[in-house]
C-alpha cells in the first residue's frame, strides 16, 4: 500500500471536516474518491500535501508518517497535487510554467531534457510553448498543469476535481490524460464530483460520507452500488440524469 | 532549448559594437555628453528592471543607492587617495558590492510589504537618505556638498565616462540576461505574477528578491558612482533626486518592463528628447511636462510597453499565418 490515511481529524476553524479517515491508496493505480459537497474529499487532499495540518491521526506515505509535513517537504516525498482552481502562472509562457514545476531541481538541464520530454508526451506544450498560459482554454490549462505535475517524476499524483467547470469533450481529454498516467504506471488519487466518470476511470474508489469513507471498493463495484445513489440522492438508486453529483460520463 | 543563439549573439555584439564606436566617431563633445546620460538613464533603468521589472514590485527609492554610490565615489576620493583619471572606475565593483550587501537588510524589511505600500516605503527611503546627506555633514558636507578633483584625460573628456557607462549597462545587460534564463528569472516571473502560487510549489520567494534586490541596487550604486566623477560635486537634491528615479522609470515602461532591451529602448528614445529640451529651454524644467505628456502616451497607447506591443504584433501575424483560431481571452486581445 503506497499511501494510508489512519484516522485523520482535520477541517477548518473550529469544525472537522474529516472526522477520522481511513483509506488506502493502492501503488500503480487509480483511486477515485466520490461523494456530496461537504464530505470531505477536497479537505483530504489538501490534509495529505500539506495545506491543511491534521488535528489527529496519521498519513502513512511508504510507511512513513508525513502527516503535518509543509508542502514543501510533501513536494520532496513525490507528491504533487493539482488543485481544483487554476494554477498555472497566466502571464508567463506555457513552457516556463512547465519549466516551474522542475524549480526544486539542481541540474537545470536535466529540468531541460525532463521538460523537452513532456513536451512530447503533451503536444499542447510542444505547440503553444511560447504563448502565455492565460492565453489557453480551461481544458488545456489542466493539461499543462497535468505535465508541470510530472516534472518531478512524482509517486502519486493528487487530482482535485480535474474537470470542473470543463465541457463534455475537455471533461473527455482529462479522463483520457488520467488513463494514459495509469497506462505508464503513476498512482492516482482523484477527487471528483462527477461519480459516474470517475469510478469509471479508477481501479478502486471510497464514496465518502460526513469525513469518513461510507463505501470502498472497485470503481466498477461501486458504480453499481445502489448504496451509492442513497448518499448522493437520499435514498433513490444510481441515476445518470446528473443531479446530485452522479453525473453522466463524458 | 540553447542560452545563446546566433541571431541573440548578433544583435547583443551589434548594438554594444556600435554603441563602443560611437565616441571614436562622433567627437563633438556635447553629443558625447548626451550619450554619456543617455547610457546613464539605460544603466538604471535596466538595474530597476532587473529587480521592479522581474518581481513586479515597484520600487521607486533606487535613487537613494544612486547617491549613495555617487557619495561613496565623493568619500573615496576624499579619505582615500585612489588618485584621478581611470582608477577611480576601478573602485566602482567594490562600491557596488559594498552598497548592493548593505542594502539587503533594509529590503528584507522593506520587502514584508508588497504593491503600493512597498512603492511608498521605499519612496520614503529616498528621502530618508536624502536628508542624512542633508545632515550627515561631517561625511557628505551636508547641502555644500562633496567635490571630486577632476581628472585630466589625454583623450575627449567625455569619452571614458561614456565608455564606463557603457560596461556598466553591458554588465546590467548580460545580468538581466543571464538571470532571465535561470532558475532565479523563473523564480522572480512566478513572483510577479502570483507570489502565493510561486510559495505554493517551494519557491523560496523572500531569497529569490533579495538577490534581485540586491543585483539591482548594485548596479545602481556603480553607476551612482561614475555620475558622481562625471560632475565633480556632489549634492543632496541632485545626487538623491526623485527626478532621477522616475525618469529612469518611465522608460522602463515605455520600452517595457520585464523585457531584457525594453528599458534600454525607453531610455535611447527619452533622454536625447529630455536632453534636447533641457539645452533649448534652460533651467525652465519644461520637460517635466513633456515627461507628463510621455506617460499620459504610454498609458493610453502601449500599456505594456514598445517590446512587449511589438511582440505581440508580431504573434499576431504569426497566428493569421498558421491559421490558428485567436482563442485568447477578449480582454488580452483587447489590451494588446
Amino acid at each position: 500500500m503506497l499511501l494510508r490515511f489512519d484516522s485523520v481529524v482535520a477541517g477548518y476553524g473550529r469544525g472537522d471536516i474529516l472526522r477520522g479517515l481511513d483509506l488506502d491508496v493502492p501503488e500503480q493505480a487509480v483511486t477515485c474518491l466520490v461523494g456530496p459537497n461537504g464530505a470531505g474529499k477536497s479537505t483530504a487532499l489538501k490534509t495529505l500535501s500539506g495545506l491543511l495540518k491534521p488535528r489527529a491521526g496519521r498519513i502513512l506515505f511508504e510507511g512513513d508518517d508525513i502527516a503535518g509535513l509543509s508542502p514543501a517537504r510533501v513536494l520532496a516525498r513525490g507528491i504533487v497535487h493539482v488543485p481544483q482552481e487554476r494554477s498555472l502562472f497566466p502571464l508567463m509562457t506555457v513552457w516556463d510554467n512547465v519549466l516551474m514545476g522542475g524549480h526544486s531541481m539542481r541540474d537545470r538541464g536535466a529540468v531541460r531534457r525532463r521538460a523537452e520530454a513532456l513536451a512530447e508526451r503533451f503536444p499542447i506544450v510542444r505547440e503553444r510553448r511560447n504563448d502565455r498560459a492565460g492565453e489557453l482554454s480551461g481544458g488545456q490549462q489542466k493539461v499543462v498543469e497535468i505535465a508541470r505535475a510530472l516534472m518531478l517524476r512524482p509517486k502519486l499524483i493528487l487530482f482535485d476535481e480535474p474537470t470542473m467547470g470543463l465541457e463534455p469533450k475537455t471533461r473527455h481529454l482529462i479522463f483520457e490524460t488520467v488513463a494514459r498516467l495509469h497506462a505508464d504506471g503513476h498512482t492516482v488519487l482523484l477527487v471528483e464530483q462527477n461519480a459516474r466518470a470517475g469510478l469509471a476511470a479508477a481501479d478502486h474508489g471510497a464514496v465518502l460520507d460526513g469525513g469518513r469513507v461510507a463505501i470502498a471498493g472497485r470503481g466498477a463495484d461501486l458504480l453499481a452500488d445502489p448504496r451509492l445513489g442513497e448518499l448522493y440522492l437520499g435514498g433513490s438508486g444510481p441515476t445518470a440524469n446528473g443531479s446530485g453529483g452522479m453525473n453522466s460520463p463524458a | 532549448m540553447r542560452w545563446i543563439t546566433p541571431g541573440g549573439l548578433l544583435r547583443g555584439g551589434g548594438v554594444f559594437g556600435l554603441l563602443a564606436a560611437f565616441p571614436f566617431v562622433e567627437r563633438t563633445d556635447w553629443i558625447v555628453n548626451i550619450g554619456v546620460f543617455t547610457l546613464m538613464y539605460a544603466g538604471l533603468a535596466t538595474a530597476w528592471n532587473l529587480f521592479s521589472g522581474y518581481t513586479g514590485y515597484i520600487s521607486l527609492g533606487q535613487a537613494a543607492f544612486f547617491g549613495i554610490g555617487a557619495y561613496a565615489t565623493g568619500i573615496t576620493f576624499e579619505h582615500i587617495s585612489i588618485g584621478s583619471g581611470y582608477r577611480p572606475f576601478y573602485a566602482l565593483p567594490l562600491i557596488g558590492l559594498a552598497v548592493g550587501l548593505v542594502s539587503v537588510p533594509v529590503a528584507w524589511v522593506a520587502l514584508r510589504t508588497r504593491a503600493m505600500t512597498f512603492a511608498i516605503v521605499t519612496l520614503m527611503l529616498l528621502f530618508i537618505v536624502q536628508q542624512l546627506a542633508f545632515n550627515l555633514r561631517s561625511i557628505t558636507h551636508g547641502s555644500q556638498g562633496v567635490a571630486v578633483p577632476q581628472p585630466t584625460f589625454a583623450s575627449n573628456f567625455d569619452r571614458p565616462y561614456y565608455l564606463a557607462m557603457l560596461s556598466v549597462l553591458a554588465l546590467a545587460m548580460l545580468i538581466c540576461w543571464y538571470v532571465r534564463r535561470s532558475k532565479l528569472g523563473l523564480m522572480l516571473l512566478g513572483i510577479r505574477d502570483d507570489e502565493e502560487k510561486a510559495r505554493g510549489l517551494g519557491v523560496r520567494v523572500t531569497g529569490a528578491k533579495l538577490i534581485a534586490w540586491a543585483l539591482s541596487v548594485g548596479l545602481t550604486a556603480m553607476i551612482g558612482g561614475i555620475w558622481g566623477y562625471y560632475l565633480f560635486s556632489i549634492y543632496p537634491e541632485s545626487a538623491v533626486d526623485p527626478l532621477v528615479m522616475i525618469g529612469a522609470v518611465l522608460m522602463a515602461f515605455l520600452g517595457g518592463k520585464g523585457t531584457l532591451w525594453g528599458p534600454m529602448i525607453g531610455a535611447f528614445v527619452l533622454v536625447p528628447a529630455q536632453q534636447w529640451a533641457l539645452t533649448s529651454y534652460g533651467a525652465t524644467r519644461l520637460y517635466l511636462i513633456a515627461y507628463a505628456g510621455v506617460f499620459v502616451l504610454v498609458l493610453l497607447l502601449l500599456p505594456r510597453g514598445i517590446v512587449p506591443s511589438l511582440a505581440d504584433l508580431v504573434s499576431r501575424r504569426r497566428f493569421r499565418a498558421t491559421d490558428r483560431p485567436d482563442v485568447r481571452p477578449t480582454v488580452e486581445r483587447v489590451a494588446s
